[in-house]
């Protein structure tokens, strides 16, 4: 194997796809347990958390520089994802959670990953004392640390929807965007509401590291909707058949990275390999936007029509590809349409092009949901928790994950903008319907759970 | 098994840009500077750019790939080159199964 040659044309596409078309691993997430750190004293299980990332992924962000240089393919971040915080801090006497969020950023911050999830609940069929204090703590914690990243899992397929939890939601997006009203609502870009939540999920903000997960795992999440852009364009005016080969056979291929890259940084950390989570995930770049792929294969914007056939096709090509390439697939695996970090996506938000109702229909079919969205600041919590039960419904419905991570931007009104900076990017505050739904959150309760077909 | 477990030790040195005398031979002393040995050269020209491409065996090499990586970018620049080394492992997974 190690004989065989490559063809300069091989070498040449492997450099282009790296320095042309922004092909990179997009994040290499190291999952930790904190199940051992519980504690009576809020402090002290804190202290323990703070040890045990310090500890594990001291060296992290060192290895994901060495794999970069060795091989030529930049890791853009290195992350953290933990046990959901309100599994190890409900045996604490106090609720004052935040010190438990402070011991975290603390670790963000010295083992050098820019952000660390977990800061979770699973409460899709009912909230524990610790899951409530969580919840309503995540405010006060978005808000006074900077790398921490929440999320709640408010649904699933098997469970139904817990309206109460999403009722709550609502108020926490609301409230977490009023504390950091002064960089438009950015505590919101760090919260993700999720309905079938992946316990090996890589990419922020919804990472967490399961109960079923071990001590400690590496899972590697990929970019590439550049190359896939650049594939799509070199196929030309081709059938729908011939352009999902293309889209598979680059798919493939920037899988391999992430594979490799996943294989090399388990070896040397000594950490066991999870997933490689098949995803094309865009930035605010040129040339690296979701939006832009579809608008190649025919659409004069991305929000038109057929916008939604284009991604499904788009979605299941990039699974098609990715499937063989990597020994274990996972996390979230498809085509994320985040708003603020895909240029193209907020090219036709701006445009008027992209409704905020094209984009629900739209996450119907890719991974993960309604992403990254900006919302007037002045909108009803009601209508926040209404908008999350509709995406909890589509997963729930379709057995997938969908998620939403939605900024009321303060002080916003349609038309104005908010920027976020990096890869977070910046977004048009879209429109909503302005009716009510105040009666329908206001009953409470659980929508239950969709009939499957009544196996086991 | 795979060549990340039992990792190889071959690197591919890619230089790009136009073409000129001299370029194999300031490649070759910057690999031979490092006790890294040359197992196959190949050159071609692709859309109007001169690509040549080593492969070479750094298993006693003297130094570390990221010095050499640094050695032969900064050659690279003295002579309007671009020329990077990565290990063959990624080359390998892209594209051969």
């Amino acid at each position: 194997m190690t004989g065989s040659r490559f063809s300069p044309q091989e070498i040449v596409e492997t450099i282009r796809m790296v320095q042309m078309e922004n092909l990179d691993i997009r994040t290499i997430t190291m999952g930790i347990s904190l199940r051992d750190c519980a504690d009576r004293d809020i402090r002290a299980a804190g202290r323990r958390a703070y040890d045990k990332i310090c500890r594990l992924a001291g060296r992290l962000a060192a290895a994901g520089e060495e794999i970069a240089s060795e091989y030529g393919i930049p890791v853009i971040n290195k992350r953290v994802s933990v046990t959901p915080v309100a599994l190890v801090v409900e045996s604490a006497d106090s609720e004052d959670y935040l010190v438990f969020a402070e011991q975290l950023d603390r670790a963000a911050r010295e083992v050098g990953v820019n952000f660390l999830g977990g800061y979770s609940a699973l409460v899709q069929k009912g909230a524990t004392r610790g899951d409530r204090a969580l919840i309503a703590s995540i405010p006060d914690a978005l808000s006074n640390t900077e790398r921490v990243c929440a999320s709640v899992n408010i649904g699933s397929t098997r469970a139904g929807i817990n309206m109460d939890a999403v009722a709550e939601m609502g108020r926490v997006i609301v409230e977490t965007a009023r504390r950091t009203a002064a960089r438009d609502g950015i505590g919101c870009a760090k919260l993700v509401v999720f309905c079938n939540a992946v316990e090996d999920n890589p990419f922020m903000a919804g990472a967490f590291h399961g109960v079923g997960e071990p001590e400690c795992v590496l899972n590697v999440g990929v970019s590439g909707p550049g190359a896939v852009l650049a594939a799509i364009r070199k196929e030309g005016r081709t059938d729908f058949g011939a352009l999902a080969s293309a889209i598979k056979r680059t798919a493939f291929k920037i899988t391999r990275m992430g594979e490799l890259v996943g294989r090399a940084a388990s070896l040397k950390l000594g950490v066991p390999f999870g997933i490689v989570d098949l995803s094309l995930a865009p930035t605010p770049a040129q040339g690296d936007s979701v939006g832009h792929i579809l608008e190649a294969m025919g659409l004069e914007r991305v929000g038109t029509h057929g916008s939604t056939a284009a991604l499904a096709l788009l979605n299941d090509a990039v699974k098609k590809g990715g499937a063989m390439a990597s020994s274990y697939v996972g996390g979230l695996s498809g085509a994320f349409i985040p708003v603020s970090e895909d240029i193209g996506m907020i090219e036709a938000a701006a445009a008027s092009a992209l409704s905020f109702d094209k984009l629900e229909a739209m996450t119907c079919v890719c991974s993960v949901g309604l992403d990254m969205i900006a919302v007037p600041g002045d909108t009803p919590v009601e209508t926040i928790a209404a908008i999350i039960a509709d995406e909890a419904a589509i997963g729930m419905v379709n057995r997938k994950t969908t998620a939403v991570r939605i900024i009321p931007a303060p002080g916003k009104k349609i038309g104005d903008s908010v920027e976020f900076g990096g890869l977070l990017g910046r977004a048009p505050v879209m429109a909503l319907h302005p009716q009510s739904s105040r009666d329908f959150i206001a009953r409470g309760g659980r929508i239950p759970a969709p009939i499957q077909a009544l196996t086991n | 098994m795979s060549a990340a477990q039992e990792k190889s030790s071959r690197i591919i040195v890619s230089v790009i840009g136009r073409d000129r005398v001299g370029i194999i031979a300031a490649v070759s002393a910057v690999l031979a500077g490092a006790n890294a040995n040359i197992l196959d050269i190949s050159q071609s020209v692709m859309d109007e750019f001169f690509v040549m491409i080593m492969m070479a065996d750094i298993g006693q090499a003297s130094m570390s790939l990221a010095e050499l990586k640094q050695r032969l970018q900064s050659k690279g620049e003295e002579m309007g080159l671009k020329i990077d080394a990565q290990h063959e492992d990624v080359f390998h997974f892209m594209h051969r199964i």
